[in-house]
């Protein structure tokens, strides 16, 4: 049986298609854009799969567009944490729009979850747009963070306040890879609070988009305190953590179908 | 004089007109612009308000599968929520007959009844106006707030116009506040809540009730009597009876109704004329006991039961329900002020004068385990024996933001149910549409992770 599982997510909607026994043999991500349908829709027509489903924030115009199933982004992280760590007690996954936190039982059970609430404060939209304040791509932002020898406190979490708080920052003459640091400091002391009031222990694992910038990784790394562990260190797109493990509920349904 | 009359139609859809008329061609002819302008509605907005809560309602309950016939009562109440019931407050009152607003539990119907008054619970439950009351108030006050003080100030509630007073209390501070600014542009009064349960504060919450009879009773001009009094804590129960009735058939699996109709029963509860309401709420609990009998369910037997507990959903609130139910789970009780705290305990029926009337109230209002109460282990108790009672899977507690009372009482409850083993998802959110997503992804995966 082969699955095509889809992640529409608000910043990208990832692919993975899984074969017999549950292999990935291929994985894509496209850029949502602003018609996230339409890119979903040639990941559909690529054909080739005998079972669909969706998951992230398009789950539900996916489901009236292809007649699919559905899982929530939680369980989808989850299970495809799960599968690529078998030992994961805890998953990380900071997305475009949100940051979701899982602690997680035997066999990828999700024991308690949080989610941030309406607005996008330490995602990785709001590093988009601070990296634009400070005149970087995400890739130098990222690289001049790590290398800064200080850091600068950024008090507000809150995307639009915090992008006028860097711009005062910039304009009073402040190191601007400092500034960098101090962004993604606040933002992982944040996700670590949000890990600790789950429960979460190690091993855990970071995936999302924002698992691909090395700062990040490192500065949860620095305040977790247990193991953390990234799909991209170990050749799986961090990225496609979420469209895998929703292929691999799809997969165990028609099992149990069977 | 126009009347609501119930019919024994077994079409669930009653026959509400003059006596004699079919009243949904009528209905459909009734212009209530004329009464609605002599209220001082501002008529645009009032209608852009209706247009909404119509749309509101159709999608979050006439889209429902296997609805019990019985909530065609409902369906109609709430098709003329503005129309044919302010009618019948406005012909009360043309006949002398005064209007009594509340907005909170402890406010007892049986005094303003027992005095010749009409009790209405006002709606609070939508975003409206919001920007004139930012003008007034703080932005951060809890969306219950500023809904009420939103409809006056834009001159779209006729209930509130049709208030000859309106009742306030102490629960939290920012209703208290808001009463002193509603104070400028109604006839209000605020009773005072004790803020702890010691027999000084019930003897205390007793004497206000003395002062709110007097207050009534200068009202309307009529004295309360033992007799009255003993009628109408007679035919409050009766109302509270009923909805017990419909409280209990949920436990079952599949559970008869869903959430959202038992909500919309409690919330009209508040403001439909009494004895009808309960007649017809009793037709629709002699429907859900034989769905019961029957094994008839509005979900699958396999759905996820759920039990809110939190601040109150007032009307047209019905935002949590809705995601839990078109997430596929099924929401079998309400701990709530829209819910069993307000049917769950019956006032004693066996006192004989207005002394020994006025301290089963006393007793009985003070009972009820609202979060402005320390301590507050009533409520959690009844959380947890509620969990149990209705056979929930999990609970959501819900609590409107900048309410400080039920945010802060969120961690106990969460601990308490932790204890319990029963699982528990904490939602802070208000009436608007932009959390909805959000919402319904935290939903749907509480729902697979119980």
């Amino acid at each position: 049986m082969r699955v095509l599982g889809l992640d529409i997510g608000s910043r990208s909607v990832d692919a993975v298609w899984l074969g017999d026994g549950g292999v990935i043999v291929d994985a894509a991500v496209a850029d949502s854009g602003f018609d996230p349908a339409a890119t979903a829709r040639g990941f559909v027509e690529r054909g080739g799969h005998d079972v669909l489903i969706a998951t992230g924030y398009g789950r539900h115009s996916a489901r009236q567009a292809f007649d699919c199933t559905v899982v929530t982004e939680i369980k989808a992280y989850a299970t495809g944490a799960a599968a690529l760590f078998p030992e994961a007690a805890a998953v990380l996954d900071i997305g475009g729009q949100d940051t979701k936190v899982i602690s997680l039982g035997p066999g990828g059970k999700v024991v308690d979850f949080e989610m941030n609430d309406k607005c996008a404060a330490g995602t990785g939209k709001f590093l988009e747009v601070m990296a634009r304040a400070l005149g970087y791509s995400l890739e130098e932002m990222a690289a001049h963070a790590t290398a800064a020898d200080r850091t600068v406190a950024i008090s507000s979490m809150c995307t639009v306040f915090a992008e006028s708080e860097v711009t005062g920052l910039v304009h009073r003459g402040e190191d601007r890879s400092a500034i960098a640091r101090g962004l993604h400091e606040s933002i992982a002391k944040r996700t670590v609070s949000s890990l600790k009031r789950v429960g979460a222990t190690g091993p855990l694992v970071f995936a999302g988009g924002v698992a691909k910038n090395p700062a990040m990784v490192r500065l949860i790394r620095d305040g977790f305190g247990g193991e953390v562990v990234v799909p991209g260190e170990s050749g799986t797109d961090s990225q496609i953590v979420g469209a895998y493990g929703a292929a691999l509920c799809a997969l165990a349904s028609a099992m149990a179908g069977l | 004089m126009r009347t609501i009359e119930v019919s024994d139609s077994t079409s669930g859809a009653p026959s509400c007109a003059r006596k004699g008329t079919q009243v949904s061609e009528e209905s459909a002819v009734v212009d209530y612009h004329p009464m609605w302008e002599e209220l001082g509605l501002d008529l645009p907005t009032h209608d852009a308000l209706l247009g909404a809560v119509g749309q509101m309602y159709g999608d979050a309950f006439l889209t429902q599968e296997n609805r019990p016939e019985g909530m065609g009562y409902l369906d109609f109440v709430m098709s003329e929520v503005h129309g044919l019931r302010v009618k019948e407050l406005h012909d009360f009152r043309a006949t002398g007959g005064k209007i009594v607003g509340t907005f909170c539990l402890y406010v007892p119907e049986e005094i303003v009844r027992a005095a010749g008054a009409w009790c209405v619970g006002l709606c609070a439950g939508a975003e409206f106006g919001y920007d004139e009351v930012e003008r007034i108030m703080p932005r951060n006050t809890c969306a219950l707030i500023k809904s009420f003080m939103g409809f006056e100030l834009t001159n779209v509630c006729p209930y509130i116009k049709e208030s000859d007073l309106i009742v306030g209390e102490t629960t939290c501070d920012g209703k208290k506040k808001a009463y002193e600014l509603l104070g400028e542009m109604q006839n209000v009064y605020v009773m005072e809540l004790p803020q702890m349960k010691r027999p000084q504060d019930v003897a205390f919450y007793r004497a206000e009730l003395d002062e709110f009879r007097g207050k009534v009773e200068e009202l309307t001009g009529k004295s309360l009597t033992a007799e009255t009094l003993k009628a109408s804590i007679k035919e409050v129960n009766d109302k509270r009876r009923a909805l017990q009735r419909i409280a209990a058939t949920r436990a079952a699996s599949p559970a008869p109704i869903s959430g959202k109709d038992a909500l919309l029963a409690t919330q009209v509860a508040f403001y439909d004329d009494v004895p009808r309401y309960t007649q017809m709420m009793n037709k629709l609990a002699d429907e859900l006991e034989q769905r019961v009998a029957d094994g008839v369910g509005v979900a699958p037997a396999g759905a996820k039961r759920i039990l809110i507990t939190g601040t109150p959903m007032a009307l047209p609130n019905w935002k949590l329900h809705d995601i839990i139910e078109k997430s596929g789970g099924i929401v079998v009780g309400e701990e709530m002020c829209t819910g069993s705290r307000y049917y769950d305990a019956l006032v004693p029926e066996d006192g004989e004068t207005v002394e020994a009337m006025f301290d089963a109230l006393a007793e009985k209002y003070m009972d009820i385990n609202c979060a402005c109460f320390t301590p507050n282990q009533g409520r959690m108790d009844d959380i947890v024996r509620m969990a149990r009672e209705y056979n929930a899977d999990g609970v959501i507690d819900y609590a409107l933001n900048f309410c400080a009372t039920y945010q802060a009482e969120a961690f106990t409850v969460e601990k308490t149910l932790q204890a319990a083993e029963i699982p528990v998802m904490k939602i802070d959110t208000d009436y608007s549409a932009e959390d909805i997503g959000q919402l319904s992804t935290r939903v749907e995966a509480f729902l697979e992770m119980i």
